[in-house]
C-alpha cells in the first residue's frame, strides 16, 4: 500500500552490470517505499532476475555503475549474510537442495544468526519449534518438513512455501520474491500469496520479479514496472499488469521506442 | 613407483615367518584352507601401481615398514574398551590386536542369535562353518585375502537361524593396542533365510603409532534374509588397514551396507557383492581423509541373476594433501534381465592439494536392463554457498555447513541412533574450519 511520506527502503540509480562480459542491466533505474508492493515484469532476458540476484549479492555478477542504496546504506558496501541480516531477502526461484542438513536446523541457525546481529535474543530448540510450527501455519505447512533435509524431495510447490517460510522469521524490511509463481499449482499460488499477504505490511516492502500476471490476481501490486533490454522502459499501476497479459510486452517496447525518437 | 618383487618376496615371506605356531585343528578341512592360503601366498607378490587394481594406490611404504604378529596380549581394561561402546547393541564381540578378548565381550544368548568367537563356533556347528568359512572371500588370487585366511585362527562368528529377526544390532569390535603389530581380523555372518540383524563391523584405535590390519569379512544372507552392516574404518592415523569383504545374497534377499573410513594412513577396502535373483543390495560409502592419508575403495556388484537391484552412493571428502581413490564395478551377467543398478561416486575436494581418482564402471551382459552411473568431483557449489549467505550465515558457516551436508548425507543411513550421532560428531568437526 502506498502511504505518504513513507521512508524510501531501496533506491536504484542508473544500475549497470555484466555476467561473464555481457552486459544484462543497463541503466536501471526505480524507488521502493516502505508499505509498497512493486512488480517487476518482461520477458525473458530482460534482466530480472540478474537485479534480484544482485540486490542479494550474487558474486557471479559485477557491477559496472550506478548505486543501489538500502535504508541509506550503501548496499554494495555489504557482504550477502550483511544485507539478509540488514532485511534484505531473496526469495529464490530454484531454492537449492541440501541434503543432510535438517531443516529445523537450518532454519534455527539461519533465525538465530540473524536475530543474534539484530541485537535480539536467540531462541532455543524448544522455543524454536513453537515459533516455527506457528509460522509454518501461515504456509498451511506440515510439521513433517522440519524433519526432512532442507528442500530435498520437495515438490515445487513446497520449496516456495519453504521459501516464504523463511520470509516470515528473518521478516525482512525489502522481500524479493523471484518468479516466485513458476512451478506453483492453483492451490499453491494461492497458499503462498495468501503467506506473503499477511507479510506484507506498512514497515516493510516487497519486490516481486515475475513473467506472468497470475501471480498479481492474489498479490496486488502498487506499482507494476516493465523491464527490458536492462532497463525499466514502463511504469504503471496494477492495471498496467493485465494489459501486459492481453497485449504481451512487444508494444510497451515500440512505445517507448516511438517516445524517445519523438523526444529526438 | 617401481618394487622390485624380491622385495615383495622378503615382506611377505618375514611375515609368514613371523606366522605363530597354529595348532593344527582337529578339522582337516580347515588345515587344508590354511595350507592352500599358505601356499598362495607363496605365489602371490604385493600389488604395486603396475597392478591394474592397484595403480591409483601406492602401498610400496609397507616394504620398508616391519610388522609383526601379536606376541604378548594386552590385559585391556573394560574400561578402555568401553569408550567404544554402542548402547544399542545386544551382543559385543572384542578382538585386541586380533585376539580376541572373552571379558570384554558380552553375548546375549536370549535373542536367538549367535555370537560366538571361532572355537566356540566350531565346537557347536563344525559343518556350517565348513561349507562357509573362506568360500566366499577370494584368497586365490588376493595376496592379503591370502595371508588373512594363512593366519586364520581366530574370528567372529554371527549366525542368525532361520527366521529370526532381531533389532539390537551385533558389534563387532577390533581395538588396536600395540604398534608394529599386524592383525587379521576375521568375521563370517550367516543370515538363516527370512532373518533380519545389523551387524557393525568396527576398527579403532587406542595408540597413534603404525600398525597393520589385513581383515576378511564374508557375509552370507539365506533367501529372504535382510543384513544390514555398518563398517566402521576409524583405525589409527599411521596405520594401514586392508580388507576384504565378500557378500553374497541368496534369492529375495536384502544386503544394506553403510560403510565409513575415517582412519589410517593408508586404507584399502575391496567388496564384493553377489546377488541372486530379486536380490537387493544398497551399497553406501563415504571416505573422509585429509593430511597425508589414502583411502581407497574398491567395489564389484556381481549381478549373475535376473531381477535385482543394486544402489551404490559413495562419497569422499578429501582436505589437506589427501588421496582418495573409488573403484566400483557394476557387472551384469548374461541372463541377468531386468536388473536395475544405480551408482554415483561424488567426490568433494576441500584443498588445491587434494586428489580424487574415480572410475566408476558398467559392465553389460543382458540387454534387458536398467543402469546408471555417474561420478561428479569439485568443490563446494558456489549457488549454494550464496543461498546459506542470503540467509544470513557467513560465508565459513555456509561452507562448514555444505561440507558437513556432503557426508552427513550418508551417515544418515545408519540405522543405529548412537552411532549415527557419534559419527555425525566426527564428521562435524572435521569439517568444521574455524572462521
Amino acid at each position: 500500500m502506498i502511504y505518504p511520506d513513507s521512508k524510501i527502503v531501496l533506491e536504484v540509480r542508473g544500475l549497470c552490470a555484466s555476467v561473464n562480459g555481457t552486459e544484462i542491466l543497463k541503466g536501471l533505474d526505480l524507488t521502493v517505499r516502505r508499505g509498497e508492493v512493486h512488480a517487476i515484469m518482461g520477458p525473458n532476458g530482460s534482466g530480472k532476475s540478474t537485479f534480484s540476484k544482485i540486490l542479494a549479492g550474487h558474486s557471479a555478477y559485477e557491477v559496472t555503475g550506478g548505486t543501489v542504496m538500502f535504508e541509506g546504506q550503501n548496499l554494495f558496501d555489504m557482504e550477502p549474510e550483511e544485507r539478509a541480516r540488514a532485511g534484505v531477502f531473496l526469495a529464490f526461484q530454484y531454492p537449492i537442495e541440501i541434503p543432510g542438513v535438517i531443516n529445523s536446523q537450518f532454519l534455527r541457525l539461519t533465525y538465530n544468526t540473524v536475530q543474534t546481529h539484530r541485537g535480539k535474543e536467540e531462541l532455543d530448540p524448544l522455543e524454536f519449534d513453537d515459533y516455527v510450527r506457528e509460522k509454518m501455519k501461515l504456509l498451511e505447512m506440515s510439521p513433517d518438513f522440519l524433519e526432512r533435509s532442507v528442500n530435498e524431495g520437495f515438490s515445487g510447490g513446497e520449496k516456495k512455501r519453504n521459501e516464504i517460510l523463511q520470509m516470515a522469521m528473518l521478516d525482512p524490511r525489502l522481500a524479493i520474491l523471484d518468479e516466485t509463481d513458476s512451478g506453483l499449482d492453483i492451490d499453491a499460488l494461492r497458499i503462498v500469496a495468501n503467506g506473503v499477504n499477511q507479510l506484507a505490511g506498512k514497515d516493510n516492502a516487497i519486490v516481486m520479479v515475475t513473467h506472468y500476471q497470475r501471480l498479481l490476481n492474489y498479490i496486488v501490486p502498487d506499482y507494476v514496472h516493465v523491464m527490458e533490454a536492462g532497463r525499466i522502459i514502463k511504469t504503471g499501476g496494477k492495471e498496467l499488469a493485465l494489459e501486459l497479459e492481453a497485449r504481451g510486452y512487444d508494444w510497451v517496447g515500440a512505445e517507448c521506442k516511438a517516445a524517445s525518437e519523438a523526444a529526438a | 613407483m617401481s618394487t622390485s618383487d624380491t622385495v615383495n618376496a622378503g615382506y611377505l615371506e618375514s611375515l609368514l615367518a613371523g606366522r605363530p605356531h597354529v595348532p593344527a585343528s582337529p578339522l582337516a578341512w580347515l588345515n587344508t584352507l590354511r595350507s592352500e592360503a599358505v601356499d598362495r601366498v607363496g605365489v602371490l607378490t604385493v600389488p604395486t601401481q603396475r597392478d591394474e587394481e592397484w595403480r591409483f594406490t601406492d602401498i610400496s611404504q609397507l616394504n620398508r615398514m616391519s610388522f609383526h604378529p601379536v606376541r604378548t596380549t594386552v590385559d585391556l581394561q573394560a574400561e578402555e574398551a568401553g569408550r567404544f561402546r554402542i548402547e544399542e547393541a545386544a551382543s559385543r564381540l572384542v578382538f585386541v590386536d586380533g585376539v580376541y578378548a572373552p571379558h570384554l565381550s558380552m553375548i546375549d544368548a536370549d535373542n536367538g542369535v549367535s555370537v560366538v568367537n571361532l572355537e566356540a563356533g566350531l565346537a557347536a556347528n563344525a559343518e556350517a562353518l565348513e561349507s562357509c568359512l573362506g568360500r566366499y572371500a577370494e584368497f586365490r588370487n588376493e595376496v592379503f585375502s591370502a595371508l588373512n585366511t594363512a593366519f586364520l585362527q581366530d574370528a567372529a562368528l554371527v549366525v542368525v537361524p532361520q527366521d529370526v529377526s532381531v533389532s539390537a544390532p551385533v558389534h563387532l569390535l577390533f581395538i588396536a593396542t600395540q604398534k608394529d603389530v599386524a592383525s587379521y581380523p576375521r568375521c563370517l555372518l550367516l543370515a538363516g533365510s527370512g532373518s533380519v540383524v545389523t551387524v557393525i563391523e568396527d576398527y579403532v584405535s587406542l595408540q597413534e603409532d603404525a600398525y597393520f590390519t589385513n581383515a576378511v569379512t564374508e557375509i552370507v544372507l539365506a533367501e529372504n534374509a535382510r543384513v544390514n552392516h555398518i563398517r566402521v574404518q576409524r583405525e589409527g592415523m599411521k596405520a594401514v588397514h586392508i580388507a576384504n569383504g565378500a557378500v553374497s545374497l541368496a534369492r529375495a534377499s536384502n544386503y544394506q551396507s553403510v560403510s565409513v573410513a575415517f582412519g589410517a594412513r593408508i586404507s584399502r577396502y575391496n567388496l564384493n557383492v553377489r546377488l541372486a535373483e530379486e536380490a537387493e543390495c544398497a551399497v553406501d560409502g563415504l571416505a573422509l581423509i585429509a593430511g597425508r592419508q589414502l583411502a581407497d575403495t574398491h567395489t564389484c556388484i556381481d549381478h549373475a541373476k535376473p531381477h535385482a537391484m543394486s544402489h551404490q552412493l559413495h562419497k569422499c571428502i578429501v582436505g589437506g594433501g589427501a588421496h582418495a581413490v573409488f573403484n566400483g564395478k557394476i557387472m551384469v551377467r548374461q541372463g541377468a534381465q531386468r536388473t536395475d543398478s544405480r551408482q554415483s561416486s561424488r567426490n568433494l575436494l576441500l584443498t588445491n592439494k587434494a586428489h580424487v581418482d574415480t572410475k566408476p564402471q558398467l559392465e553389460i551382459f543382458a540387454d534387458d536392463v536398467k543402469c546408471t552411473h555417474g561420478a561428479t568431483i569439485g568443490q563446494l557449489d558456489s549457488e549454494e554457498v550464496f543461498y546459506l549467505q542470503s540467509r544470513g550465515l557467513s560465508e565459513t558457516v555456509a561452507r562448514n555447513m555444505l561440507t558437513y551436508a556432503f557426508g552427513a548425507e550418508i551417515i544418515e543411513r545408519i540405522p543405529v541412533p548412537s552411532l549415527k550421532s557419534l559419527l555425525e560428531q566426527t564428521v562435524l568437526d572435521q569439517t568444521t574450519v574455524q572462521p
